[in-house]
């Protein structure tokens, strides 16, 4: 055990029926930092989520929650963390403030307090009115707002996330994740599960990418753009030139690949200075008329795309390169 | 919970009486919780209400008319004991419908990552049933009053008799948490525990003596714990009571024998639900 980690796992393994959903997994979250868990879709994310909240016990390896084992002590981690499900584990028929009033007294919250803590959730989540209506009327967005104020009733250290902003529309989202930004500057330990590669860069300090229960990689936003060491250099050409593939190979790391209409070409490239001058001096020398010439740094996307070998639906007319 | 002395040392109050007080608080917020549900969708108490005036007119009215008691005796002042107790059985379903639409909700996952005592989601609702059954039961009491039921007793023993219906069927709540428990979904739940309380509640004295059963009919009929809280009833009741020249030792003791299998269905079922919630939702 390490005082500065708040999360903690060693080699957790859960296995249903024939579905190896975790696999030897490690983890580590540092207090008041931010971890996103990025996977697909049955990765073993959720899983390894419901084991570090308590819901599920691991086939074998062990995990600390704020110092606490999860297993042996289940109840003392109750006390200390704050969980936001994929679905809302809300209750339709109460209000908002009920709802929230009956979370804080099951975490040992007096009714006075609860109450005050309620308002004063609710005024920071814009819900104030509609605080006494059903949830059962609710938008998604009121839902996870609503679900993440309930996780923050008893002002938990650590809060876990699962897929916080799936289904909400750009502003919703956008306003999740300046809640979750403020919590961490407040000191809230994150760990928070994601299938969008642009919320792990926007949000995490640290990622750990998750695939058919292993994990694949792991480090900052950064490191990760880092790992896949090349960038994406395009090029459109005026009109379709025979020359341009050749002239544009001496900078790449792996193959050139030409658009049906053979005015678009794009290539891995080599991580160097001066790549688009370069690029464009060659493709004049060779006799190529240049409209338009891009190097993209890579996003996360791609990284996921080599790491997980996954195919990301490609845009219509824009066949994505083999890295 | 294995846990739960690292939890009390961290609060600073490891008394008994400590841990009673928050255990008795969740289930008192799990309680309250049901009763709200309940004022927002009134008809799931159509079972406790509207279903027992039903019951109630319909069996004194149709059957009672050709009915003949043996030892004499009004039909109407028998049946309504009977009426009581087959409503306090058949209503107790509604439990296991409640849990286990509970249990498929994302709410019964927010629930058991709270430092909350587990098992208050259980007694919760088994409370807030108790709630509905003593309605139910006032129900059935005052329809009977209205077409001419009269207990013959003082009211002490009256509400004795109120006291070991409600009991047995707090005892069913649990048998039906069990087996709630213990099935998957709520259709599955609705038709073993129908398959379980039908016949328990009309293989019984409710509707008519045991005397006209076959022989064999009426042993099982006269053990049946129905019979025995129905004939404890009728006795507290004032009411006729054909079955007390039966010999079987629950016709002969009939309050005894109701409080007895009451003791006795809670024994097993309480456990045995608790211990079958906690296989339900780990994995």
């Amino acid at each position: 055990m390490n005082d500065r980690m708040m999360v903690e796992a060693a080699a957790l393994s859960k296995r249903y029926g024939e579905t190896q959903a975790l696999d030897d997994v490690d983890l580590e979250v540092a207090r008041g930092s931010i971890l996103g868990v990025l996977g697909p879709n049955g990765a073993g994310k959720t899983t390894a989520l419901r084991i570090l909240t308590t819901l599920s016990t691991p086939d074998s390896g062990r995990a600390w929650v704020a110092g606490h084992d999860v297993v042996a002590e289940a109840a003392a981690v109750r006390r200390k963390i704050g969980v936001t499900g994929q679905d809302a584990t809300l209750d339709e028929l109460l209000t908002g403030r009920q709802n929230l009033v009956m979370v804080g007294e099951l975490s040992r919250l007096r009714r006075a307090e609860a109450r005050r803590r309620a308002k004063e959730l609710l005024e920071l989540f814009e819900l104030t009115d509609a605080a006494d209506r059903m949830v059962k009327g609710y938008s998604g967005g009121m839902r996870r707002r609503l679900d993440l104020a309930a996780s923050l009733m008893m002002r938990p250290p650590v809060l876990f996330l699962d897929e916080p902003t799936t289904g909400l529309d750009p502003t919703s989202r956008q306003r999740m994740w300046g809640v979750i930004r403020g919590l961490v500057a407040d000191g809230v330990t994150v760990l928070l599960t994601t299938q969008y590669l642009d919320e792990a860069d926007a949000l995490a300090d640290g990622i750990v990418v998750i695939d058919c229960g292993r994990v694949i990689a792991r480090g900052t936003p950064r490191e990760l753009k880092a790992a896949t060491g090349s960038q994406l250099l395009e090029v459109t050409l005026e009109a379709p030139h025979a020359g341009a593939a050749e002239a544009l190979a001496a900078f790449s790391v792996g193959s050139v690949t030409t658009s049906d209409d053979g005015r678009r070409l794009w290539t891995p490239a080599r991580n160097e200075p001066g790549l688009a001058v370069a690029a464009l001096r060659a493709l004049d020398a060779a006799g190529a008329l240049v409209d338009d010439i891009t190097v993209h740094r890579p996003s996360l996307d791609d990284v996921f795309a080599v790491l997980t070998g996954a195919a990301i639906a490609p845009e219509p007319e824009n066949v994505r390169v083999p890295v | 919970m294995s846990a739960s002395t690292t939890l009390t040392a961290e609060i600073g109050a490891p008394t008994l009486f400590g841990r009673l007080r928050s255990w008795w608080d969740d289930v008192w917020v799990m309680t309250r919780r049901n009763l709200i549900h309940v004022r927002r969708d009134p008809m799931q108490l159509s079972d406790v209400t509207i279903q027992p005036v039903m019951f109630t007119l319909l069996f004194i009215y149709v059957f009672g008319a050709a009915m003949v008691l043996p030892g004499g005796g009004s039909y109407k002042q028998f049946a309504l004991a009977g009426l009581l107790v087959m409503n306090l059985t058949t209503s107790s379903v509604g439990t296991a419908i409640g849990l286990i639409s509970d249990l498929s909700t994302g709410v019964i996952n927010r629930l058991r990552t709270l430092p909350m005592s587990p098992r208050s989601i259980l007694v919760g609702r088994t409370l807030s049933d108790l709630l509905a059954a003593t309605l139910c039961g006032a129900i059935v009491a005052a329809t009977g009053l209205v077409i001419g039921w009269r207990p013959e007793t003082a009211l002490p023993s009256v509400l004795a008799g109120f006291a070991i219906a409600l009991l047995f069927s707090y005892a069913l709540t649990w048998l039906n948490t069990s087996i709630a428990m213990a099935v998957s979904s709520p259709e599955s739940a609705q038709g073993i525990i129908f398959i379980v309380v039908f016949p328990l509640a009309f293989v019984s004295n409710v509707f008519a003596p045991t005397q006209g059963m076959p022989a064999w009919l009426a042993t099982i009929a006269d053990w049946n714990p129905v019979s025995a809280v129905a004939a404890a009833c009728r006795t507290l009741f004032g009411n006729p009571n054909p079955s007390a020249t039966i010999p079987a030792w629950p016709m002969q003791h009939p309050v005894e024998a109701s409080i007895l299998w009451s003791l006795l269905i809670l024994i097993v079922c309480v456990p045995l639900a608790g211990r079958l919630y906690r296989h339900r939702t780990s994995d």
